[in-house]
């Protein structure tokens, strides 16, 4: 393999970028040089993992898997980490990925920033992202893999914030980047605590060496149980789930390229990735896996059920993709780890896809989001219109675009593996999903205009349709990656990564079979429910918009409650945050460390000062009175010794 | 050859700098100036010089000097390293020229009083973690009291003979009952068959974990007490707000750079192989203790109005960290919390700079004034951002490097016995994030609204140079940390050894027969 070795230059690449254009940026000025510097860094890496693919496939399978060692990093004790990345499917696939996506992304984004005086600051950014995501994904370790994972919430936080002197819905940008920071952080939490359980467990914290030994234990050990639901904490804060996914909708206030890049494509699917590389540990965890299934299913039907409200383009999306990554945990806690992948892959096209046609219609509406006041775009900008459909399309999960296999793959897996409620969940998210991107699509692009003529919108320039005609296609053909066998299919992306979930796969319960009629029947079953969302959203937003206005006005207290979002945010501020803040002022600073510890430290000054005070006025200076002292002294003296 | 010297030469070089400051005349401003920042830049090379020649391989002290002082009590002058001194000894000769020059401007009165008390100031850090002698030490664990006293006393702010005098009477207590046990300790030595009064540190550490466990008890609350005070540990970190907002910019990061340090590096250098027995008694306290000033340091900084207040009680935080890593007792613990020692220096040392920039600015640390900094002063902003996150513990920046091999050392303890000090303590990570992106958000974030800041300049040269070379090591300890964990790896291994020994030692019926109440610190 030789190939292979390059893929520390495609990890390094993006970080030279980010150090020329963050440390010389500003004075390289033209903005065409700056973006070409940021996309070709990324592109080079999606070229690199290209040619690593195609080395690997002429490989058989068992030796797809390789590492290569750069430094040691940190080592203390018995603990010994280094920076080495490791090639295999599942690593490559996610590489290609990251890069791919991530190239259109920056191609798009030099147009979409053109202008923006911190131009040079975004793309660096962006760069620094894609450096830390690399590291996430390819990481040998999971100290590296943890570098990369905080790295991609500090870009977030970087990104989200970009905008730093502008207002955000009740706040600023600066509270919605904090916001995003921190609960990822909670995340992180959990994720450190993992990691030292594993250390404690298996005395490394190398993939390898981990998995290598995980085979020693039980089905449904205690620690291993810990360790994967500890781990998974920290998928929720990064994957944006329930109870953690509060930040991904206020992340939007980034600029839309940084939705796509990371609130989208790559970053909120570490997760997704952390938890399939786990594999072998959550194979040995049922609970853990059932928490995973759980939580995925219920967050895919929860942030679907918000997303049918919301009227800003951006948060539709958010909400959408908080559902859509619910799908995929589904998928990884009935143990379909490859369906969960490939719904990863396509739903980073079609997702991609839909920010920056989001981000297209802002940019024409002059930085208006508000579906509202939208409508009958479509003849403006055709090429937006007919890419998003496209993507709509794909997510709705219609035969034979790329949403369909993926999604029909989680929903069948989970259905032959007995999880009958599971799959209902799944089944009717699908419903909801089909009739919010299609309220979008109606409500943006079609029916009568609700905008004033001054604002003249206009379709996006080259660099950015160009993007969004690539991901159409890849969401319209991406399915061909994962084709199940009862359509004809090789399921080329399963047999794929078949060497990295193989071990984990043997310890499950072997569920399903062919039962191909059955198999047809949920297919059928799905696409009906999708197409019925479909038409019921163009009915309502087209024709009838009296039905959505009446239900919302009969069902006044639903329509609230979803608006705002179930009010977790308020929730979670009156019980966490609030309280935190106001017990640390109040309490801590101001009566436990003012009034109680400083003061007792002053007391005791002030007491010894006081004794000195008071003894002081034995030291008159007058002789005289010493003399009397003196006097009376011997005088006591002489006494007591006669008196004794 | 020369090695045979080099600690005395880079103890010195600091003392002839305040000689010679001392020497010119009060007008001479620049070349009084001049002459501090180059001696401290001389001491600072030869300390390199110093790193570079140290063997990671010895468990001995390293550097050796050693000449009778006071021979009627066998006291010498007696120096000597380890690789747990060595990066003290150096991180205290890298800030000293780097605070000189961040107040190259800002202090504008007294200068060669100023210049002259700093150098000496690094004169006493250093003898503190080069003296292999206890009252050696003690000389210079006081005497560097002194000159903090003045600068905090002349140089500081409104308040500062409150402060100043809080933080030497604070300090000088505990370090009384030191003395005393040091004293003790001494005298001890002479009691043994064919023993004389010693305070030469190798020869205590044969002897001292001897001491039957009631005495041992004694001395080591003494001492612990004292060193307490200094890091400080919860409850008694209440002089470090004040010490912190009334110093001046050089004072503050020469505080909480190294002389906080001195705290810690006295519970690794004397505590814990002196009094091993002691040491498992009380450990779960000094953990509890260490654990509460991570949470409690975090959430009171929080609610700060004041910069420089909101960095002193992170401090209270950090050094929480630092203590827990030493008291797990195990290599990656310790090795943690050694590597904390210099990351918290460097990171917190880096904080006090700039919020001493941006003070000599605007006249005021309250975080209310600013907003919207990153508009005006983007450099600023930019160095504030590395400094915050490396001081939030980001991964790839020195403050990671140190809280995970703390927590990673805490949890898996076999002497702290369960995972939850770890467990509470690493939820310190996310509130760090709380405070410090909420000030860096209140401060450099939203709209530049007081007109009072619109004027703002952004970093000057000189600014620069202050902070690229501290910055260069946040991210060389973070990245490629193994150029400094492997000079202590030795030492480290080898303190926890001696304690693993002492363990084994305390626990077998030879050491019970000794000492009869022994045995209580090994359950």
């Amino acid at each position: 393999m030789t190939t292979a070795t390059l893929v520390p230059v495609a990890v390094a690449l993006p970080l030279i970028g980010f150090l020329i254009n963050g440390l010389a940026g500003k004075y390289l000025k033209k903005e065409g040089l700056i973006g070409a510097i940021g996309s070709a860094t990324v592109g080079a890496g999606f070229v690199i993992g290209c040619m690593v693919l195609n080395e690997l496939l002429s490989l058989p399978a068992e030796a797809r898997t390789r590492v290569i060692t750069l430094f040691s990093w940190i080592g203390a004790g018995s603990l010994q980490t280094a920076v080495a990345y490791q090639i295999d499917p599942l690593s490559v696939t996610m590489l290609l990925i990251v890069t791919g996506v991530g190239f259109l992304i920056h191609v798009y984004a030099i147009g979409y920033m053109h202008g923006d005086p911190g131009f040079w600051r975004f793309f660096a950014y962006l760069n620094l992202f894609v450096f830390a995501m690399l590291n996430l994904v390819m990481a040998d370790n999971f100290l590296l893999l943890f570098l990369g994972w905080e790295g991609v919430g500090l870009c977030s936080y970087l990104l989200i914030g970009f905008w730093y002197d502008r207002n955000f819905e009740k706040g600023t940008t600066g509270d919605a980047a904090k916001k995003a920071f921190i609960v990822n952080r909670i995340g992180d939490f959990g994720f450190l605590i993992g990691m030292f359980l594993i250390f404690k467990t298996f005395g490394s914290l190398q993939f390898q060496t981990v998995f290598g030994q995980a085979g020693q234990f039980a089905v449904g050990s205690p620690v291993i149980v810990a360790i994967t639901l500890a781990l998974f904490l920290g998928a929720t804060g990064k994957s944006a789930q329930i109870p953690l996914f509060v930040w991904l909708p206020d992340a939007m206030a980034g600029p839309t390229p940084v939705s796509a890049l990371i609130h989208a494509a790559t970053m909120v699917t570490a997760g997704v990735y952390m938890v399939a590389r786990c594999s072998v540990l959550y194979a040995l965890a049922p609970v853990s896996m059932h928490v995973v299934a759980i939580i995925g299913a219920c967050t895919a039907l929860f942030a679907a059920t918000i997303g049918l409200v919301q009227n800003d383009i951006k948060k539709v999306l958010a909400y959408s993709t908080i559902s859509q990554l619910g799908y995929m945990f589904l998928a990884l806690g009935v143990g379909a780890f490859s369906a969960g992948i490939f719904h990863l892959l396509t739903h980073a096209f079609f997702k991609a896809l839909l920010f920056l046609g989001a981000g297209s219609v802002i940019h024409a509406m002059h930085e208006e989001q508000n579906i509202q006041k939208m409508g009958g775009l479509k003849s403006s900008m055709p090429v937006t219109y007919w890419t998003f459909l496209a993507g709509a399309v794909a997510i709705a999960g219609i035969f034979p675009l790329s949403g369909f296999f993926s999604k029909d793959e989680i929903l069948w897996q989970a259905f032959s593996g007995g999880h009958r409620i599971l799959w209902a969940m799944g089944f009717t998210g699908a419903a909801l999903t089909a009739f919010y991107m299609f309220r979008l699509v109606t409500l943006t692009f079609e029916g009568e205009a609700r905008w004033t003529h001054s604002v003249h919108p206009h379709e996006a320039p080259p660099t950015m349709t160009l993007p969004l005609l690539v991901l159409a296609l890849l969401s319209v053909v991406g399915g061909v990656f994962g084709i199940p066998a009862s359509l004809g299919g090789g399921n080329a992306l399963d047999h794929w990564l078949e060497p990295v979930f193989q071990p984990a796969l043997d310890r499950l319960p072997h569920t399903g079979g062919d039962q191909h009629m059955l198999e047809y029947l949920l297919m059928a079953m799905s696409v009906g429910v999708a197409l019925a969302g479909i038409l019921v959203a163009r009915k309502w937003y087209l024709q009838r918009k009296d039905i959505p206005e009446t239900l919302s006005a009969k069902a006044q207290w639903a329509y609230t409650v979803l608006s705002n979002k179930y009010y977790v945010d308020e929730i979670y501020d009156a019980i966490v945050v609030t309280p935190i803040t106001r017990v640390s002022e109040k309490l801590l600073w101001r009566i436990v460390d003012v009034g109680i510890i400083d003061w007792t430290v002053n007391a005791v000054a002030r007491t010894t000062g006081a004794i000195g005070r008071t003894l002081r006025l034995v030291q008159t200076g007058v002789t005289q009175s010493y003399a009397l002292i003196f006097l009376l002294g011997v005088v006591a003296i002489v006494g007591w010794i006669l008196a004794h | 050859m020369t090695d045979h010297y080099l600690l005395s030469v880079i103890l010195f070089l600091p003392l002839a700098g305040a000689a010679a400051v001392m020497a010119l005349p009060v007008t001479a401003e620049r070349a009084v100036k001049a002459t501090g920042l180059i001696s401290s830049i001389l001491a600072f090379a030869a300390s390199v010089v110093l790193f570079v020649r140290f063997d990671p391989a010895m468990e001995e002290m390293q550097f050796v000097e050693k000449v009778i002082w006071i021979p009627a009590l066998n006291v010498s002058y007696h120096l000597g390293i380890d690789g747990i001194s060595l990066l003290l000894v150096v991180l205290t000769a890298f800030l000293t020229p780097i605070a000189l020059l961040a107040s190259w401007d800002s202090v504008k009165e007294r200068i060669k009083g100023f210049v002259s008390l700093m150098l000496l100031l690094e004169a006493g850090t250093l003898g503190v973690f080069m003296s292999l002698d206890l009252l050696l030490f003690y000389l210079f664990w006081e005497f560097m009291l002194i000159p903090m006293y003045f600068i905090i006393g002349i140089w500081g702010g409104h308040e500062r003979i409150y402060a100043a005098m809080k933080f030497f009477l604070y300090t000088m207590a505990g370090s009384l009952l030191m003395l005393v046990a040091i004293i003790w300790l001494g005298y001890y030595a002479s009691t043994l068959q064919g023993g004389q009064f010693t305070t030469n540190l190798l020869e205590l550490y044969a002897i001292a974990p001897g001491i039957p466990f009631g005495l041992q008890t004694w001395m080591f609350l003494a001492f612990i007490l004292s060193f307490a005070i200094k890091i400080p540990l919860f409850p008694l970190h209440t002089w470090l707000p004040d010490a912190h907002v009334q110093a001046p910019t050089a004072g503050s990061v020469i505080l909480a750079g190294v002389l906080l340090k001195m705290g810690t590096y006295g519970i690794v250098r004397f505590c814990l192989p002196l009094f091993p027995a002691a040491t498992f008694a009380f450990l779960p306290y000094v953990a509890l203790l260490a654990v509460i000033g991570i949470i409690y340091g975090a959430l009171v900084s929080m609610v700060q109005p004041d910069l420089k207040k909101l960095v002193a009680y992170s401090s209270v935080s950090h050094l929480g960290f630092v203590v827990l890593g030493l008291v797990a007792l195990n290599e990656e613990g310790m090795q943690g919390g050694i590597i904390q020692m210099i990351n918290h220096g460097l990171s917190t040392g880096a904080l006090f700079l700039l919020v001493g920039m941006i003070y000599d600015r605007r006249h005021t640390r309250m975080i209310k004034d600013y907003g919207g900094l990153a508009k005006i002063m983007p450099v600023f902003a930019a160095f504030f951002m590395i400094v915050m996150l490396s001081s939030a513990g980001l991964p790839g920046l020195n403050g990671f490097v140190g809280e995970f091999l703390i927590l990673l050392g805490a949890f898996k303890s076999n002497l702290l016995g369960s995972p939850w000090y770890a467990i509470v303590a690493a939820s310190g990570v996310i509130l760090s994030a709380v405070y410090l992106l909420w000030s860096y958000q209140r401060v450099f974030f939203g709209r530049l609204e007081n007109p009072d800041n619109t004027s703002l300049k952004d970093l000057t040269v000189r600014e620069w140079a202050v902070l690229v070379p501290v910055v260069i090591f946040i991210v060389w300890l973070g990245v490629y940390p193994k150029t400094f964990l492997d000079k202590s790896a030795v030492s480290a291994r080898h303190v926890v050894h001696r304690l693993e020994e002492a363990r084994r030692g305390v626990a077998a019926p030879r050491v019970v027969e000794h000492a009869p109440d022994a045995g209580r610190g090994g359950q």
